[in-house]
């Protein structure tokens, strides 16, 4: 059998300084383009016919998590055309599929270029292919390769995923490198409600505003196993409710000459206002996760977005009345 | 049939035929191996991905797969259309 074939690229397991600039700047959500990996056949070490194939999506974190966690093996790395989005969210999607992934080993000719006919896909990857439909289209075996890139030394040393291997582990690391790219989503809107405050009742309510928001953005994906509720909503309230204390009773403590009256209706427009908008931030943070359920989250819409809005509604109207009544007082 | 009310995650256990594949990829653990068949060991664990139905040989599992992603949601509701779809690619990394 041949090695040489004109659409095999080679490449390497070592992430170079630049590697790891692209996966800062992707983590930021900047420079988009830079993101994807030419789709197609990639020859690692010196793969040979009888070296294993793992597939991967063209998106850059993905093929580069593949490739240095195959340091010191000798492979081929099959890349599907997923539109430069990971596994997990393309298999979702259908692009990481069994059509792109039958197609792919024909395109690429793999069956000339490897004795095996078995591909190993991340186990992630089987929302979007079917195992025995590739397998009677491509006459490649799909095997499941664990979860995690890191445990395929260990996979290949046991020749199978143990369990652990299997299940979704949603760990700090994980978490956290999802807060830049939701915060660039969020912090926009937050400044905007945070100067809208700060025009309407002052620098304490723009800074529970932001402190809310950084509750929701930062805190829940942060905390999120040890804030004691199964709702993402509640877990954002519980946050957001944190922040709202903190900010009335700096309220109570703030004397702006509008008697016990005025401070009480401040007090509470915080405690009514903040706490909705670490919740609709936390239910938004669903999205990001892997343990998410579509009926799970459609039911905590309906039960909490309506929660959310008439809180904030009355925050914002008992600030204003509170407001209204304080300067026509001064 | 067992039937959950937290999702809709629906197994026949009468067409398995033991390959435990629905074991292999589900990462939540719902599926267990039993004696002659796998069973369904947590089924409130579900995320309704849809890789178990997709890799089921005998097609005796059913599930409505989706994203679990309530920004997705609430914008097919806020904008009429009827199957909500992943819709960060152009900025995040989450999907």
């Amino acid at each position: 059998m041949e090695e040489k074939s004109p659409d095999i690229r080679q490449t390497v397991p070592d992430l170079t300084v630049h590697d790891h600039l692209v996966h800062l700047a992707a983590r930021l959500g900047a420079k988009r383009n830079d993101w994807r990996v030419e789709p197609g056949l990639y020859r690692l070490g010196g793969a040979g016919p009888s070296s294993p194939v793992f597939v991967t999506a063209n998106y850059r974190l993905s093929f580069d998590a593949l490739r240095s966690a195959l340091s010191g093996i000798d492979a081929y790395i099959l890349v599907l055309d997923t539109d430069g989005i990971n596994v997990w969210c393309a298999a979702g999607k259908g692009t990481f599929g069994t059509d792109e992934l039958v197609s792919r080993i024909e395109s690429t000719g793999l069956a000339d270029v490897v004795e095996g006919r078995v591909v190993i896909v991340p186990q992630l990857g089987a929302t979007g292919v079917s195992a025995h439909e590739a397998r009677m289209r491509s006459g490649f075996k799909v095997e499941y390769g664990p979860i995690r890139a890191e445990d395929l030394p260990g996979f290949l040393r046991e020749g199978r995923a143990t369990p652990q291997m299997r299940r979704i582990r949603f760990d700090f690391k994980d978490r956290i490198v999802l807060v830049p790219v939701e915060a660039t989503q969020g912090l926009p809107a937050a400044a905007a409600l945070s100067l809208g405050a700060y025009f309407l009742d002052g620098p304490l309510a723009a800074a529970g505003l932001l402190g809310a928001a950084v509750a929701g953005l930062v805190g829940v994906p942060a905390l999120l196993p040890y804030l004691p509720a199964k709702d993402y909503s509640v877990k954002g309230f519980m946050l957001g409710g944190a922040v709202a204390v903190a900010a009335a009773s700096a309220s109570l403590l703030d004397d702006n000459g509008s008697g016990v009256p005025g401070k009480a209706a401040r007090a509470a427009s915080y405690m009514l206002g903040l706490p909705p908008l670490s919740a609709f931030i936390a239910l938004n943070f669903t999205g990001a996760t892997p343990c998410t359920s579509p009926s799970g989250v459609r039911r905590e819409i309906y039960r909490y977005v309506p929660v959310m809005a008439g809180m904030a509604l009355a925050g914002v109207i008992l600030n204003a009345a509170q407001r209204i009544a304080r300067t026509r007082k001064g | 049939m067992a039937e959950t009310k937290t999702n809709t995650l629906e197994y026949d256990e009468a067409l398995c035929n033991d390959c435990g594949m629905c074991m292999t990829v589900c990462p939540h653990g719902v599926f267990a191996d039993g004696e002659r068949s796998v069973y369904l060991a947590d089924p409130d664990a579900c995320m309704e991905c849809g890789a178990c139905a997709l890799n089921c040989p005998r097609g005796a599992i059913k599930v409505d797969s989706g994203v679990g992603c309530a920004a997705a949601m609430m914008i097919a509701a806020l904008t009429g259309r009827k199957e909500p779809v992943c819709g960060c690619e152009s900025g995040g990394a989450c999907c």
